[in-house]
């Protein structure tokens, strides 16, 4: 009895993340305006609310729309400065797009029915991989075969250097797969996990078991949430200090 | 029964999604994210995205945010500064009152001290001439009451010597005048 009631869930946690055209339901090509589109656009709208309109003012003593764009830069320059050095300010226009695409990006994806460009690892992938070419070409420009220096632990015994050398240049490497997969796997988890709650949140209407289940499902979604909102900007913070670190290491790749 | 009913909703579902995706096979299959077809569209807005987000905040955000920091933090330091020199001013100024302050408290001092001399000179020479006529006074006191004693004793005696002679002629006897005067002369002085 209850079994055929359940069928009538529907278990989509995946179909949030699903390309769709914008107009019509013809094939995805690259120029196609998608949900994609729709919802970059609407974070481009919301960084230019907080960060241009916000500021309209240029108030001495600021509004509250100018104080949260003082602080998120503040925030942002601040981490720059401390974690990559005084000489990598001047990627801090680079970085700070990065952090605000991604932060913006993993709010918005948190209002019901939005598209979360960021649980998309394509999109993280173009985001690591920005960063690492970035990066790497940085490292060299700057210090040419210096940069190399970075893999060869000059601190380790002689005998192990050639070890080390192997596992960090491995290490090296995988820090684009690790850093884009970190923020589209986490976006993801929480989002498909709060769709597999709600799918339980009409049971009520089909069965008994409804009355317990859909309360705890909703105290679940809303629990979730709560993470995700975290989430959300702990994994913006995580992307960009990372960025931070990896930027240090081209600037200045002595150990 | 039931599952028979689960598999033919399965297709069904299938079925809808096939028609949906119209020719990207890959998003059936599981998660959209491996769906490669979707890649170059998503790729291709994310990178006019970043794009207009870069230049959004390089031509406009960032040199505003920074003018207004810079701006505020020079404001604050342009008011610290005002705000010690007015201190500054505030202590100058208090210093020359309290210096103005003890300036005219010592020249009070001085003029009341000033005063009593004076008050007191004129007060020792009024005093002076009050003794000086207050004894010359006294002086004349004196002799005249040194005048009435005299005249006083001189009367005494005359009387006594009238009385004397009144007494003995009363009780009979011959007065001697002479022997009168001697007798009362020697106990009016004795």
């Amino acid at each position: 009895m209850t079994e055929e009631h359940s069928e009538g869930l529907a278990f989509h946690p995946m179909d949030q993340f699903m390309v769709k055209p914008l107009f019509g339901d013809g094939p995805i090509h690259w120029y196609t305006p998608t949900n994609v589109t729709l919802w970059m656009a609407i974070g481009v709208l919301a960084i230019v609310l907080m960060l241009v309109v916000g500021t309209r003012g240029r108030a001495i003593v600021p509004s509250r729309a100018q104080s949260i764009a003082e602080l998120t830069y503040g925030f942002i320059h601040k981490m720059v400065e401390d974690v990559a050095g005084k000489d990598a300010l001047k990627f801090f226009p680079y970085i700070f797009t990065l952090f605000l695409f991604i932060v913006v990006s993993n709010f918005l994806g948190l209002l019901p029915k939005a598209f979360t460009p960021t649980s998309h690892i394509a999109v993280t992938a173009v985001l690591a991989m920005l960063v690492f070419v970035t990066v790497t070409v940085v490292g060299f420009v700057k210090n040419g075969t210096h940069f190399l220096g970075l893999f060869w632990v000059s601190s380790a015994p002689l005998a192990l250097r050639p070890v080390l050398a192997v596992i960090e240049v491995i290490s090296y490497f995988v820090r684009p797969v690790s850093h884009s997969i970190r923020l589209a796997g986490n976006m993801m988890a929480g989002h498909a996990v709060i769709k597999v709650f709600a799918a339980f949140a009409p049971l009520v209407l089909m069965s008994a078991v409804g009355v317990v289940v859909t309360p705890l499902s909703i105290l679940a979604i809303t629990a979730m949430y709560g993470l995700e909102i975290i989430v959300a900007l702990v994994q913006a913070y995580v992307f960009t200090i990372l960025t931070c670190v990896y930027l240090k290491d081209a600037l200045h790749p002595s150990h | 029964m039931a599952n028979e009913h689960d598999a033919a909703a399965m297709a069904g579902d299938v079925a809808h999604g096939a028609a949906e995706a119209a020719g990207h096979a890959a998003s059936n299959a599981g998660m959209p994210q491996l769906d490669l077809t979707s890649f170059p569209n998503q790729i291709f807005w994310l990178l006019v995205t970043l794009v207009v987000i870069y230049w959004v905040l390089s031509r406009i955000a960032l040199p505003r945010i920074s003018a207004v920091l810079a701006d505020r933090s020079g404001t604050i330091s342009g008011d610290l500064a005002a705000a010690e020199d007015y201190k500054l001013k505030a202590r100058e100024a208090e210093a020359a009152y309290e210096k103005a302050l003890a300036d005219a408290r010592a020249q009070a001092q001085k003029i009341v001290a000033e005063a009593r001399a004076e008050i007191q000179k004129d007060l020792d020479a009024a005093t002076a001439k009050a003794d000086a006529e207050i004894s010359a006074r006294a002086t004349e006191s004196e002799a005249r009451i040194a005048e009435i004693r005299a005249g006083a004793v001189e009367a005494v005696e005359a009387v006594a010597k009238d009385t004397a002679g009144e007494l003995v002629a009363a009780l009979g006897g011959k007065a001697d005048a002479t022997a009168i005067a001697a007798a009362v002369g020697a106990r009016v002085k004795g």
